[in-house]
């Protein structure tokens, strides 16, 4: 079966979305500056167009495959299982592609389809920067122009991602403005293109942002979900009981569950508490978030009673975002998804395990995955098989997560 | 009955005259200077004063009115603390007011309430600039409801079939966005944005204003030939910003204010 193929035709409310005006149920949509309309539609039909033929599937087929490294493992994590009980645990290896995270899978499909296009620039906006180095690597490989927003305070905390998008030939511009994060990165990503609309596509890097971006990330991620679905019936013979991922703003849980959702498994995406979500310091929008509109779609979001945005929180700069994508949105009014949150205390230390149990250094994004598994042990008998989507690798933490060890002496 | 805002562009255009719409930032840079910039804008040449509602993630906007805002937010000012302002001075203010407010603190207060207030604070018309016509059905009927205009934009790159749209949604004026850019960014008055203003108009029976990187009596000018408003946002702001006491701001940004309307007075 293609990757891009519709995966079900069952009779599930979310089957359908997003509908044809980018909306998932209540969610999603487009709120945009008018500028930025026709853009979309000559996207939305440029996707369509590029995903019917056979030659653009095989194309990023190809380039999965031999130059990003899919299909990615799915390892059996016996000694984390054993400390967490008598269930066994799989992890989706997304940290073994190429650019170290499962946003090359995104930033592949969005660059060919740029270069589809005719798009001479490509802008991106990262938080962690996995978006950024994924991006500036597609944009080197295709042989075009590369322009990355960054808040500054994240490049503060990602140097080491900093440092590979400008080797990779990409201009790493800092964002100055509001929380100095992901947010704000993607404001000035936005104004970017609005002012260079002509000749820039957007590659925004995950599930969220105005029609057809949450469909469009979804689809080219829904990779993860497809392999691991297929390797895990080879294995063990059937479906897992419950799949496992990090939520920021959604895009590699998305991916993963994508597959799953007609599925009888339990899906659990995990966001990010940061300090507590009593503290008010968290990214948890699913979690303690409403319903408003960001980055040009409805979604759950964290803002205050008169609608300002407030500034989301997570020691993972990855999950540092106050919104989600809508299609999760979704998925939680529906009860398919159930969303609950760690912390960044929790975070760390299920880093620092799966370092030295599994020898597997997690990113501190994938981290929030990992350190759920202490939530769910009552839960983990014998009988049970957990999937966890083991997103990105820790390089590019070691630094920030020994100077939080040190703060916390 | 035709609206405040139709009425204003009646008697420009009986006079002759291109409509000047001065875009202040709402609370900015405190609540006694905000009202004094309304009474100056409004005895300085103002037929429509545009109030912007600062939002935390202003994505039209460039530096300048990102600035302001956030200054605007950070001294505490919200919607309502601008709307109970704007109630207080509606009796002495001759021109129309125009909000300008991205949609999530509307959609966050309610649309019939936000509506209702806006009604309530003497508002005749409502800029959003993050709210298509596609969405717009839960916004309008509250805001025709209140004797609100909705004023929507068209943009440089526009295909023509859709500026016909957007123009039957819109009440009040059409807004034309002068260049794909945010608001701020350096305008050049080409050939090109005048055919398009023309052909925008060719469209509708609405009247036209134009808006973003309008900042030179000298632009205003050219534009006058052809628009029948301009806005003036950013490069006002921006006197209000560099001004060192709060009686230059007003001085200046009245200074400003004259100079412009002045320029749009002579059409050639």
């Amino acid at each position: 079966m293609s990757r891009l193929e519709p995966l079900s035709t069952g009779q599930n409310p979310w089957n359908t979305a997003p509908d044809a005006t980018g909306h998932f149920g209540r969610f999603g949509g487009r709120f945009v500056p008018e500028t930025l309309t026709p853009a979309l539609e000559e996207l939305t039909q440029a996707y369509y167009c590029a995903i019917g033929q056979e030659s653009f599937r095989n194309r990023l087929d190809l380039l999965l495959r031999d130059y990003a490294g899919r299909e990615t493992p799915l390892y059996e994590a016996e000694r984390l299982a054993k400390i967490h009980g008598k269930a066994r645990i799989f992890l989706k290896r997304e940290d073994l592609t190429h650019t170290g995270a499962h946003k090359i899978n995104n930033s592949l499909g969005q660059a060919l389809l740029a270069q589809w296009m005719g798009k001479r620039r490509i802008i991106a906006e990262t938080g962690a920067g996995q978006h950024g180095v994924a991006t500036a690597t597609a944009a080197a490989l295709l042989g075009i122009e590369c322009v990355v927003y960054m808040g500054s305070l994240d490049i503060e905390r990602q140097r080491l991602n900093v440092l590979r998008m400008k080797m990779l030939g990409a201009e790493v511009i800092p964002v100055e403005s509001g929380s100095k994060s992901l947010k704000d990165a993607v404001n000035a990503a936005i104004r970017d293109w609005v002012t260079n609309v002509a000749n820039t596509h957007y590659i925004i890097g995950s599930v969220i942002g105005p029609h057809p971006y949450p469909m469009i990330v979804r689809d080219f991620q829904s990779v993860i979900g497809i392999e691991a679905r297929r390797q895990i019936l080879d294995r063990t013979g059937r479906l897992p009981d419950i799949i496992v991922a990090c939520v920021g703003a959604g895009s590699n849980a998305m991916g993963m569950f994508h597959a799953f959702l007609d599925d009888p498994v339990d899906l659990i995406g995990v966001e990010a508490a940061g300090l507590g979500l009593d503290t008010g310091k968290h990214s948890a929008s699913l979690c303690a978030g409403s319903h408003g509109v960001l980055h040009g779609a409805e979604m759950y979001l964290l803002q205050d009673e008169f609608g300002q945005i407030v500034e989301a929180h997570s020691l993972a700069a990855g999950l540092d975002y106050p919104g989600v994508g809508p299609e999760h949105c979704l998925l939680k009014d529906f009860n398919r998804v159930k969303y609950d949150s760690v912390t960044d205390q929790s975070a760390v230390e299920a880093f620092l395990g799966l370092a030295r149990i599994e020898g597997i250094i997690p990113a501190l994004e994938s981290a929030h995955a990992i350190a759920y598994l202490d939530k769910l042990a009552p839960e983990l008998t014998r009988d049970k098989i957990v999937l966890v989507c083991l997103s990105g690798r820790g390089d590019k933490d070691v630094e920030h997560v020994a100077a939080y060890l040190e703060s916390q002496k | 009955m035709s609206s405040k805002i139709e009425q204003v562009f009646k008697r420009t255009k009986q006079e002759k005259r291109c409509a000047f719409i001065p875009f202040i930032t709402g609370g900015f840079p405190n609540t006694e200077t905000f009202i004094g910039l309304l009474r100056a804008l409004d005895t300085s040449g103002a037929d429509i004063i545009e109030v912007g509602i600062p939002f935390s993630d202003p994505l039209a906007d460039g530096p300048i009115i990102q600035h302001s805002s956030k200054l605007a937010l950070d001294a505490g000012v919200t919607p309502q603390s601008i709307l109970d302002t704007l109630r207080e001075i509606k009796h002495e203010i001759r021109a129309p007011l125009v909000v300008m407010s991205y949609w999530n603190p509307i959609m966050r207060r309610g649309p019939e309430e936000f509506a209702a207030a806006l009604s309530e604070a003497g508002v005749s018309g409502a800029i959003v600039p993050d709210l298509t016509p596609e969405e717009s059905d839960k916004w309008r009927i509250h805001a025709e409801n209140h004797g609100i205009d909705t004023i929507f934009m068209v943009a440089p790159i526009t295909p023509a079939e859709r500026i016909m749209k957007i123009a039957s949604f819109s009440r009040g004026f059409l807004y034309l966005v002068s260049m794909t850019g945010v608001t701020g960014s350096s305008l050049n008055v080409s050939s090109r944005l005048e055919f398009q203003i023309t052909n925008v108009k060719g469209m509708t029976n609405l009247p036209v204003s134009v808006g973003f990187g309008v900042s030179t009596p000298s632009q205003a000018s050219e534009l006058a030939k052809y628009a029948d408003g301009v806005i003036v946002g950013s490069a006002l702001v921006k006197r209000c910003i560099e001004s060192q006491s709060d009686v230059e701001a007003i001085n200046s940004v009245s200074s400003l204010s004259r100079e412009i309307s002045e320029a749009l007075r002579f059409r050639n």
